[in-house]
C-alpha cells in the first residue's frame, strides 16, 4: 500500500481527508481532470498547479498507444514525460476499448479488440493492463473489471461482476509495484444492490489501497445512481478513499461527497469548454449566445480566476469556437471552478458547515427551490437537513389546505 | 510616444529607443503576431514568461474584432488594454494581419479599403476605421492604405499611391486624441511611386511611419531598392514600422534600410509545423552547436519536432535556453504531443520561438551598437542559410 488516508472531518456520511500519494499530499473530496494523452487539453502543468489540481487522469488505451507505455517506461514515467509534479491516476484502458472501438468483445482471458493501428485482433488482459500502468507509474492504477453499460439487464450484469471478482486476483497478481502505485479495485454489478453488495464484500476482503464505484455515469436515471453510490459508500471500509468513476457535473460530485465519496473524474469541464460553455455557480453559461456579444461581465463575478479576473463575456464570445484562446481560456475557468468546488466541499466539512455549503450550492442552482426530487432523496439519506432552500412541493401543497393561505403568504412561509 | 535613435550602423542600419508611458522599448524590435489582441495560443498569464520589456508590443488588427464584438461594446469595455486584461503591453493596430485578414486590391474602391476576413469580404471606409481606433485606443496606430500586390499595372498602383495619401488626410482629420499615428506608405514595386508616396506623407503631421504593401509578390532581390526608396524619403527621427517581412532574412533586410519595428508571422507559421528555431544565439553556443541531421526536415536554423529523431530526445529544443518550454519539456514530449495533436505543442512552440526570436532581435541591436551589423547580418545568412 502506497498511501495514507486520514480523515480530518466528517459530517455525517461525507468526509474531508488528506490522502497521501507518492507524488502530492491530497485534500479530498477531489476532483482529477482527465488528461488522456499526457496533457490537459491547452493547459501547461504550472497552470494545472497554479488553479490547484492534485491529481491528472491518464487515458491507458491513449498512451499505451501513443507515444506507448515503454518509450515512457524508458524515459522515466509518466511524470518526468509531462513533467507534473503531483498525483496521476491511470485507468484500466477496458473502459476506453468497449466504449470507442465496436469490435471489442471480453471473454474470461481479457478484452478482445481490433487495433486501431493495423486491424488484427488484440487481446487485453488484466495482467497486461496492469503490467502497462506499471510502466506508465502513476499514483494510483485501475484494475482492469469487466464493464457492462447500467442500462443493460439480465444475467450479463451478473457475470461482469463475477468477472471482475476474478479479475482483481489477476490485477493483484501481476502488480509489480504495490510500494510505489496503489491498486483500486472497481465495484460492478450494474443497478442490482445484491450484485453491488457481492461485489463491494469480495473487493474488500482484498484489502486494497482504495476502492473506485464503477458502472455509473452511464445514462442510467439520477435516482438509481445515487442509491448505488450510497449503497457502495456504506460498506467501503472507512479508512479508505472512494472514487465515483466518470462522476463530474458539479451537482452529482456534491450529492455524493454528501454520501461519503472522495474522488471524481470526467472529461466534461474541459469537453464542455471546447463547445463554449463555463460552469457557474446557476448552472452553466453558454458564451456563442448572441446575448454574450454585448455582455461586460466577468464569466463568473464570483470567481477569483485569471479569466474571471480579466476578462469580460464579450471578449470570450468572440473566441469561442472560432479560436484556440477561447478553448483555453474557458478550460481554465471550468478547471478553477472544479477545483474551487472540491477546496469548498473540503473546508465546508472540516468547519463543520456542509449542510450549510450545500444549501448555499443548490440554492444558487435552483434559485426557485426547484431541487430534483432524486437530490432531496439522496440528501435525506446523507441527514443533510436542505429544507431552508427547497421549495418542498408537498409541505407548501399541505400548508395550503390547512391554513387556507393566499399565494403571496406562501411564498413568505 | 517618443522616439530616439541611439546608434547606426553600416549605413541604414539603427537602434533606437522607443518611450511608451513610463517604459521603454530598444528598437529594432518585434510586434508580436496576435489574434483579436492576444498571441495565438499563449494566454495572458504565461506572457509574463516572455522576456520583458521586449515582448510588449503587440501587434493587433482592428478587423478581427468584427467577428464577434461590436466597436461599441469595445469602447463601453474600455479599449484593448481593458479588454484583453494586459495593461503592461503596448498595441500597434495596424488594419491587416499578414494570416487571416489580408488586403483585397480588386475589391477596394475610391470609398474604402477591402479585405478578405473570417467574416467574408468587407470594405472598410476611412471613418469606420477611425471608429475602431478611438474604440480600441491602441498606442500607435497605421492610417488605412489600399495596398496592392506587386503584379497590378502601373496605373492600379499610382490610384493606389493617391488614396493612400487621401485616406492618410482623412484618418488625421478623424484621429482620437490619444495614440501616436504613423502614415502608410505603399506604391507597389516601382520605386517611383514608393517614392511620391513617402514624401507626400513625410510631409504630413505623423508621428512615425508604416510600410505597407510588401511581402505581396514582390521578390526578395528587388526589396532593398524600393525600401531605400521610401526611407531616404523619410525623416531620420521618426519611427518606421513594417508589415509583411517575416523571415530572419527579410528582417535582416528591413533593418539594414532602416526599418525600426517588425510585424511577422513568421513564428506563427514555424509554430504550426511543428518547429523550434534553434539557431544559435550567442558565441559559445555555435561552439557547441550539433548539426541536427538534414534529412528530418530539419536546418541548421531550425528543427521540426515531427520527425521520429526527436522521440526519445530528452533534452530541450535548445540547451540552455531559458524559456518555460525549455525549462519545463523535452523534444520526446513535444513530439508526442504533436503526433496526438494537442493543442499544448502549440502553446510550447509558440513561446519557444518567440523567445528565440526575441533573442535574434537583441543580437541585432547588440551588434547595430557594436558598429558591426553588416558583418553579424553576412554570417547569419551564410551560416544558417
Ligand atoms: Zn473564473
Ligand atoms: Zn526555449
Amino acid at each position: 500500500m502506497a498511501l495514507r488516508f486520514e480523515v480530518l472531518g466528517r459530517f455525517n456520511r461525507a468526509r474531508a481527508a488528506q490522502l497521501t500519494l507518492p507524488h502530492f499530499v491530497c485534500q479530498t473530496p477531489l476532483f482529477m481532470p482527465v488528461g488522456t494523452q499526457g496533457t490537459i487539453k491547452g493547459l501547461t502543468t504550472d497552470q494545472l498547479e497554479e488553479i490547484g489540481c492534485q491529481i491528472i487522469l491518464g487515458n491507458t488505451y491513449h498512451l499505451a498507444l501513443r507515444p506507448t507505455s515503454e518509450l515512457i517506461d524508458e524515459l522515466g514515467g509518466l511524470h518526468k514525460f509531462m513533467n507534473w509534479p503531483r498525483a496521476l491516476l491511470t485507468d484500466s484502458g477496458g473502459f476506453q476499448m468497449v466504449s470507442l472501438l465496436h469490435l471489442a468483445d471480453i471473454t474470461e482471458k481479457g478484452v478482445t479488440f481490433q487495433s486501431p493501428v493495423d486491424g488484427k485482433p488484440m487481446l487485453l488482459t488484466p495482467e497486461e493492463s496492469i503490467q502497462i500502468q506499471n510502466r506508465i507509474g502513476a499514483d494510483i492504477i485501475m484494475a482492469l473489471d469487466d464493464v457492462v453499460k447500467t442500462t443493460i439487464t439480465g444475467p450479463r450484469i451478473e457475470e461482469a461482476m463475477y468477472r471482475t471478482l476474478r479479475w482483481i486476483d489477476r490485477c493483484i497478481a501481476a502488480h509489480k509495484r504495490p510500494y510505489d502505485q496503489n491498486l483500486f479495485g472497481i465495484v460492478q454489478g450494474g443497478l442490482d444492490p445484491v450484485l453491488r453488495d457481492i461485489c463491494v464484500r469480495g473487493l474488500v476482503d482484498r484489502n486494497l489501497p482504495g476502492y473506485a464505484i464503477g458502472g455509473l455515469a452511464g445514462g442510467e436515471d439520477k435516482d438509481s445512481f445515487w442509491r448505488v453510490v450510497a449503497q457502495c459508500t456504506a460498506t467501503l471500509p472507512e479508512d479508505k478513499p472512494r472514487y465515483v468513476m466518470g462522476v463530474g457535473y458539479p451537482l452529482d460530485i456534491v450529492v455524493c461527497s454528501a454520501l461519503g465519496a472522495d474522488m471524481y473524474d470526467c472529461v466534461y469541464p474541459t469537453r464542455t469548454a471546447r463547445f463554449g460553455t463555463a460552469l457557474v455557480p446557476e448552472g452553466v453559461l453558454k458564451l456563442k449566445h448572441k446575448a454574450m456579444a454585448e455582455d461586460t461581465r466577468p464569466i463568473d463575478p464570483t470567481c477569483a480566476c485569471m479569466v474571471c479576473k480579466n476578462y469580460t463575456r464579450a471578449y470570450i464570445h468572440s473566441l469561442v469556437t472560432k479560436d484556440a484562446m477561447g478553448s483555453q481560456l474557458l478550460s481554465f475557468h471550468n478547471l478553477y471552478y472544479m477545483m474551487q468546488l472540491s477546496r469548498n466541499l473540503h473546508s465546508s466539512i472540516v468547519q463543520g458547515k456542509f449542510p450549510e455549503f450545500v444549501c448555499n450550492f443548490l440554492q444558487k442552482m435552483f434559485p426557485k427551490g426547484d431541487i430534483p426530487e432524486w437530490v432531496c432523496n439522496a440528501m435525506e439519506v446523507a441527514e443533510i437537513d436542505i429544507s431552508s432552500c427547497c421549495a418542498p412541493f408537498r409541505y407548501i401543497q399541505a400548508t395550503k389546505v390547512q391554513s387556507n393561505l393566499n399565494e403571496d403568504e406562501i411564498q413568505a412561509v | 510616444m517618443k522616439f530616439a535613435v541611439k546608434a547606426w550602423s553600416n549605413g541604414g542600419a539603427r537602434a533606437g529607443i522607443l518611450h511608451l508611458g513610463t517604459s521603454t522599448i530598444d528598437t529594432p524590435s518585434l510586434l508580436l503576431s496576435t489574434r483579436k489582441g492576444l498571441p495565438h495560443f499563449v494566454s495572458p498569464d504565461l506572457l509574463s514568461c516572455l522576456p520583458s520589456p521586449e515582448s510588449r508590443l503587440l501587434h493587433v488588427s482592428p478587423l478581427h474584432f468584427l467577428e464577434g464584438l461590436s466597436m461599441k461594446t469595445i469602447s463601453k469595455i474600455g479599449g484593448l488594454h481593458q479588454l484583453l486584461g494586459l495593461h503592461d503591453h503596448f498595441f500597434v493596430a495596424v488594419p491587416r494581419d499578414s494570416i487571416q485578414c489580408l488586403p483585397e486590391a480588386n475589391s477596394t474602391n475610391k470609398i474604402g479599403a477591402s479585405f478578405e476576413t473570417p467574416c467574408g469580404r468587407l470594405l472598410i471606409k476611412p471613418v469606420e476605421y477611425m471608429e475602431m481606433i478611438s474604440s480600441t485606443r491602441p498606442e500607435l496606430w497605421a492610417t488605412l492604405a489600399d495596398e496592392v500586390p506587386a503584379w497590378v499595372s502601373d496605373k492600379r498602383n499610382k490610384t493606389s499611391v493617391d488614396r493612400t495619401i487621401k485616406w492618410l488626410d482623412e484618418c488625421i482629420s478623424l484621429s482620437p486624441a490619444s495614440g501616436a499615428v504613423f502614415g502608410a506608405i505603399v506604391g507597389g514595386s516601382s520605386l517611383e511611386e514608393r517614392r511620391r508616396c513617402a514624401q507626400e506623407v513625410a510631409t504630413r503631421n505623423v508621428s512615425g511611419y508604416w510600410v505597407g504593401g510588401l511581402g505581396l509578390g514582390e521578390s526578395m532581390d528587388e526589396r532593398p531598392a524600393l525600401l531605400n526608396a521610401v526611407i531616404e524619403a523619410l525623416p531620420e527621427e521618426k519611427p518606421r514600422l513594417i508589415c509583411g517581412l517575416g523571415l530572419p532574412e527579410e528582417i535582416l533586410q528591413g533593418i539594414a534600410a532602416g526599418v525600426d519595428l517588425f510585424e511577422s508571422t513568421y513564428i506563427y507559421h514555424l509554430t504550426l509545423g511543428g518547429f523550434a528555431l534553434t539557431f544559435p544565439l550567442d558565441r559559445t553556443q555555435i561552439n557547441a552547436l550539433n548539426l541536427a541531421p538534414s534529412d528530418v526536415g530539419s536546418d541548421p536554423r531550425k528543427i521540426n519536432l515531427r520527425a521520429t529523431v526527436f522521440r526519445k530526445d530528452t533534452t530541450p529544443i535548445v540547451e540552455g535556453c531559458t524559456c518555460y518550454t525549455c525549462q519545463n519539456h523535452t523534444r520526446a514530449y513535444i513530439n508526442h504531443l504533436l503526433n496526438v495533436h494537442e493543442m499544448l505543442a502549440q502553446i510550447l512552440l509558440e513561446i519557444h520561438n518567440t523567445h528565440h526570436f526575441l533573442g535574434f532581435f537583441r543580437l541585432i541591436r547588440e551588434a547595430i551598437n557594436a558598429g558591426r551589423f553588416e558583418e553579424f547580418r553576412k554570417e547569419f545568412v551564410q551560416r544558417w542559410r
